[in-house]
């Protein structure tokens, strides 16, 4: 399987996810985008040595899986795209902040490898967000909510149909790449000689499929207005998920729950 | 060089945000005002297939890595900056939201270092001067402009990536979530997007000069037939050309790091600055600090009326920047001298056709 069968395989599978029925996939999809974004929010406005109170917040996407059905492996394939520059920028805080923060019984604990793992904590907490956002709520729907938000209507719909698109050049690319390798066996991606025409055939013929796509747009009675998917109203079981939602996060920045939780347990 | 969430700090994320959603705002405006409805499929299916085209895998001869083609570059180039901006956005939001990669709050920031630097910046200051441009006209007219082309993409996607790069140290930096320093986290990011900007430019190079063999048209600013007298002389070009220059030097300086570069830091180490010994090196016994050093440093001292990249006796960010234009003034002085030792040279000698 190439690079874009693969990437084919993921769009799929995330369009299977937000097909689901749950208690999460009914919110209002406005009421989910802005939660996430608070949630995010939050997790990024801790310090770099805040590792304890960000840690309360692996509860909240915890919760959502839950309460989604959706399963946690999908989810933790994408950190491939996550990790690197994340690991690249916070491996190094351990050999230049060499100071002792804190100390598990005898042994001491840099500030440099506190502010790494708080790093890789927010990293993993805002993709587990995202991901469960985009899981529970599928393109349409959040266009449709992003439309209602005056995110302007081109903007919008270019994203609907490139979305659609992104699908069948994917599919034609992998095609392409697929005959190509069966062609050239033991090489390892397209030789010189092919660069400019290997995509550069492929974007003509899709210069005049755009043509033939506005005049089917026109046929089917297109006029500068874009029909979203239908979006029930912003019922007040959705405010009150949101006010919840800004509520808890407010509380768990504010109060050290962790460290209270610990004073429990360690004197 | 997707950013994730966690390398930003709120309010970091919040004005990269407001940055590229007005230039967003500046591009839906004037394409509004230009009214081609038919634009939007075009958009759409041209952003589907650089997404999908960011997957293939180049040979690059010699080596044993492969490529990409640079996303940016290509869409300005066919669809012209404020529809390439905007397809582009699209491009990033699909990979944020669908394949994590980059974060949904880094989204403004991964818009700004690679939508807004590959498409305006690649554009305006690189794209229309020189392939709409006349350079190489010493060379037949069809020569000429794929001369052009390759010299524009190669140079659009070097410099895009370089500004991209050096936001994403300056973004993360900003954010305060590394203890990496600034400068060696620069020395960190830049020669590495250096290398793949030379690649993704010559890759994205390749598809154009296609695309013009085939449907010279559909390019922006490139004289269908390579007959006519191109709309900007050499003069212009190398007036726009000086501006970069001066925007880049300028601005580069004036947050050039006082520390240290990477690998003086990393053989001498920089105690003073609360960094560790690291390989603890003496400086004097590896000839830094030697009797012919300090003369050489005496001899600088009285030829450098700009000592230490600063006005003399102005120690604020702005006299760095002062030397920083003023040291391109010089590099500009001393290439316009070479271009007239060159034509004194040759003149008297007979002109071969």
């Amino acid at each position: 399987m190439n690079k874009m069968q693969r990437a084919l395989r993921e769009l799929t599978e995330m369009d299977d996810l937000a097909a689901q029925d749950s208690v999460m996939h009914r919110l209002h999809p406005t009421a989910k985008l802005l939660s996430t974004i608070l949630y995010i929010a939050a997790v990024l406005s801790f310090g770099k040595y805040q590792l304890s109170g960000l840690a309360v917040f692996l509860l909240w996407p915890v919760l959502l899986f839950q309460l989604s059905g959706i399963p946690v492996h999908i989810c933790f394939y994408k950190l491939r795209f996550v990790l690197p520059l994340v690991m690249a920028v916070g491996l190094f805080n351990p050999f230049f902040d060499t100071a002792p923060l804190l100390y598990l019984g005898p042994v001491p604990v840099s500030g440099g490898v506190v502010s790494m793992l708080t790093l890789m904590l927010k990293g993993l907490l805002c993709l587990m967000a995202s991901f469960l956002l985009m899981a529970t709520t599928g393109i349409d729907r959040l266009c449709a909510s992003l439309r209602r938000l005056h995110v302007p209507g081109l903007l919008v719909t270019l994203l609907l149909l490139t979305y659609r698109y992104v699908g069948v050049m994917t599919e034609e690319l992998a095609v392409m790449t697929e005959a190509y390798q069966l062609r050239a066996p033991g090489q390892k991606g397209i030789a010189r000689a092919a660069w400019g025409s290997f995509l550069g055939q492929l974007l003509l013929r899709s210069m005049d499929r755009a043509q033939e796509l506005y005049s089917s747009m026109l046929l089917r009675g297109y006029h500068e207005h874009f029909h979203y998917a239908p979006v029930p109203a912003f019922s007040g079981k959705d405010a009150l998920y949101l006010l919840l939602c800004a509520a808890v996060f407010l509380l768990l920045r504010l109060v050290p729950l962790a460290q209270w939780l610990g004073g429990l347990v360690v004197r | 060089m997707h950013m994730a969430d966690a390398l930003l700090a709120p309010a970091v994320a919040a004005a990269m945000y407001a940055a590229s959603g007005t230039a967003a705002g500046v591009s839906v405006y004037q394409l509004k005002k230009d009214d081609e409805p038919q634009k939007l499929p075009t958009m759409a299916v041209s952003a589907a297939l650089v997404f999908a085209g960011q997957m293939i895998n180049y040979t690059i001869p010699g080596t044993g890595s492969s490529g990409h083609m640079c996303g940016g570059m290509l869409l300005s180039a066919l669809l012209g900056p404020q529809a390439g901006f905007l397809s582009m956005i699209v491009i990033l939001s699909i990979q944020s939201l669908f394949f994590a990669d980059g974060g949904l709050m880094a989204l403004g920031a991964n818009i700004w270092n690679m939508a807004f630097y590959g498409c305006f910046v690649g554009y305006y200051l690189i794209w229309r001067p020189i392939a709409g441009g006349s350079l190489f006209r010493n060379l037949a007219p069809k020569a000429a402009q794929r001369a052009r082309i390759v010299l524009a993409s190669v140079l659009g996607c070097v410099l895009t990536l370089q500004l991209g790069a050096f936001s994403v140290v300056l973004e993360t930096s900003l954010s305060g979530v590394t203890d990496l320093p600034f400068g060696a986290f620069c020395a960190l990011m830049q020669p590495i997007h250096l290398a793949i900007g030379l690649i993704e430019g010559l890759i994205t190079s390749a598809v154009l000069l296609f695309v013009y063999a085939s449907r010279p048209e559909l390019l922006r600013d490139v004289d269908p037939a390579g007959q006519a007298e191109a709309k900007r002389s050499l003069k212009a070009t190398l007036a726009i050309l000086a501006v970069v220059v001066l925007v880049v030097g300028g601005g580069l300086s004036l947050l050039a790091s006082s520390n240290p570069d990477g690998l003086e830091w990393a053989l001498f180490g920089n105690a003073g600055a609360g960094y560790s010994e690291n390989m603890g090196l003496d400086e004097e016994s590896y000839g830094l600090s030697s009797a012919a050093a300090d003369r050489a440093g005496a001899i600088q001292e009285k030829t450098a009326f700009l000592p230490d990249y600063s006005l003399a006796g102005s120690e604020n960010p702005a006299g760095t920047s002062v030397s920083g234009l003023v040291g391109s003034a010089l590099v500009a002085g001393v290439a316009v001298l070479i271009c007239l030792a060159g034509g004194f040279f040759r003149k008297g000698k007979p002109h071969k056709p």
